[in-house]
């Protein structure tokens, strides 16, 4: 479930990012003031959000390669909640390195 | 520990409502025994399905708390904390009166997913020599033994969402008769699996593992149908 | 999900997994030396690796976004069959003209 609630956030998300990348054809300075925008501590927040669900869809993926490709492990839950774990020190990561 | 149970339980068809009955409360006591209680003693118009009571036929499957599970297995102790119960029919079937649902279109899921098993061999064939050892048959021991019990079906998302999904316990032994080097139809039984409503639409999210009370693990099954019909796919044989 | 979408999405998903992990090192790394639009575009304009790059991350994504999309939908709405594949393929199409556009606004001199 959380794997498709991410799903849904970055296909949300995708189109707005698209569109802002957009603005460079014509609008350099408006990017440019986009930019400086996303320095804010608010929006440095919603990134790092951004970067998390990224993370969590992408190891939720990974997750359900492994199982429907590789052989059954019991104690799949605790890997899933170990992904989890890991999603978010990724999140943190990104925080701080762009700090 | 107080002596009295307080249970909810589901009356009436698909629109219907809890009723609330008062228990007696006793050490050794399955939700089985709860039920039955209740019929025999507070209300004989109610519905409810069982058999063997020792948890080998799953007729008696019902949500209990929410869950599906095998109530003649089901120690109150374990569920009913706070001396409190709910009751419902098994999820994702029609309600045929209070806790007995209609398993037509389990079965009938069964046979769309090919459960069956179609003879190669006539009986004047010798007898085919299956090892309990080959890796086939190891797979095959792991799914088979199901008894149609319904409870992974009532705890699965995707059968919730998709009325055409077939449903882990249909896919399931699908994948046992896969695996089965005696069986003659498996071409048909790829197709069968790769449909719409097939093997592709289970999203794995392992609820028809977590509630089976034989252990069997349906994602496993599925995922090795999801394998299965790409190599087929890739190689020709199908679509 | 029939069998040829199904394998779609698993594809895309494999492919993207490398291409992730490179956008988000190529974000810090530009976080790091300049984040201006002049500095972000005096990197990227008349680059054909980033245009390839970043061309193929456009298609993988929208594909893979319009499949998962069309899933959710077939699940939590009363669409059915043509109204699904409608809503995937006007989808896929949003993304690959919202993207290429982007791609193309960093790349072209």
């Amino acid at each position: 479930m959380v794997h498709r609630i991410s799903g849904v956030l970055l296909a949300c998300f995708l189109p707005l990012h698209f569109l802002v990348l957009g603005l460079a054809i014509e609008h350099a300075a408006s990017l440019d003031r986009f930019l400086k925008w996303t320095e804010e501590p608010g929006v440095r927040l919603i990134e790092t959000a951004l970067v998390f669900v990224l993370a969590v869809h992408l190891l939720g993926g990974i997750r359900v390669l492994l199982i429907e490709n590789l052989a059954w492990r019991p104690g799949q839950k605790q890997i899933a909640t170990a992904v989890i774990g890991i999603a978010g020190t990724v999140a943190m990561l990104f925080l701080l390195l762009t700090l | 520990m107080s002596d009295v149970i307080a249970v909810s339980i589901w009356r009436g068809r698909d629109d219907g409502r809890y009723v609330d009955y008062k228990v007696p409360r006793l050490d050794s006591q399955t939700v089985l025994d709860v039920v039955t209680y209740v019929q025999r003693e507070l209300d004989p118009t109610l519905s409810y399905r069982f058999a063997c009571r020792v948890g080998v036929c799953g007729s008696c499957a019902m949500t209990v708390n929410g869950r599906p599970r095998w109530t003649c297995r089901t120690h109150v102790g374990k569920v009913a904390g706070g001396g409190r119960l709910e009751l419902a029919p098994l999820a994702n079937l029609p309600v045929v009166k209070d806790l007995a649902t209609d398993m037509t279109q389990f079965f009938e899921k069964w046979q769309r997913a090919k459960g069956n098993f179609s003879p190669s061999k006539t009986r004047n064939d010798p007898v085919v020599q299956i090892r309990p050892s080959s890796p086939a048959r190891v797979v095959v021991d792991k799914a088979i033994e199901c008894i149609n019990c319904g409870i992974c079906y009532a705890a699965c998302d995707s059968v919730r969402w998709d009325p055409v999904y077939l449903g882990p316990a249909a896919l399931n032994r699908a994948w046992t008769l896969v695996n089965d080097e005696r069986d003659a139809s498996n071409r048909e039984r790829l197709a069968a699996v790769a449909a719409v409503g097939g093997c592709h639409s289970c999203h794995t999210h392992q609820s028809c593992e977590r509630h089976c009370p034989q252990s069997i693990n349906p994602t496993a099954s599925i995922a090795g149908l999801k394998r299965r019909t790409v190599r087929a796919y890739w190689s020709g044989e199908l679509e | 999900m029939t069998l040829r979408l199904y394998l779609l999405q698993r594809l895309t998903a494999v492919l993207m997994v490398p291409l992730i992990i490179a956008h988000l090192v190529t974000i810090i790394y530009a976080t790091h030396h300049g984040l201006s639009a002049a500095e972000i575009l005096g990197r990227t304009r008349g680059s054909l690796g980033w245009a390839t790059f970043y061309g193929s991350f456009v298609l993988l994504a929208a594909v893979h976004a319009s499949l998962g999309v069309r899933s959710v939908a077939a699940d939590w709405t009363p669409l059915r069959s043509a109204a699904l594949d409608a809503l995937m393929w006007l989808f896929c199409l949003a993304l690959v003209l919202l993207g290429a556009r982007g791609v193309y606004a960093v790349i072209a001199t």
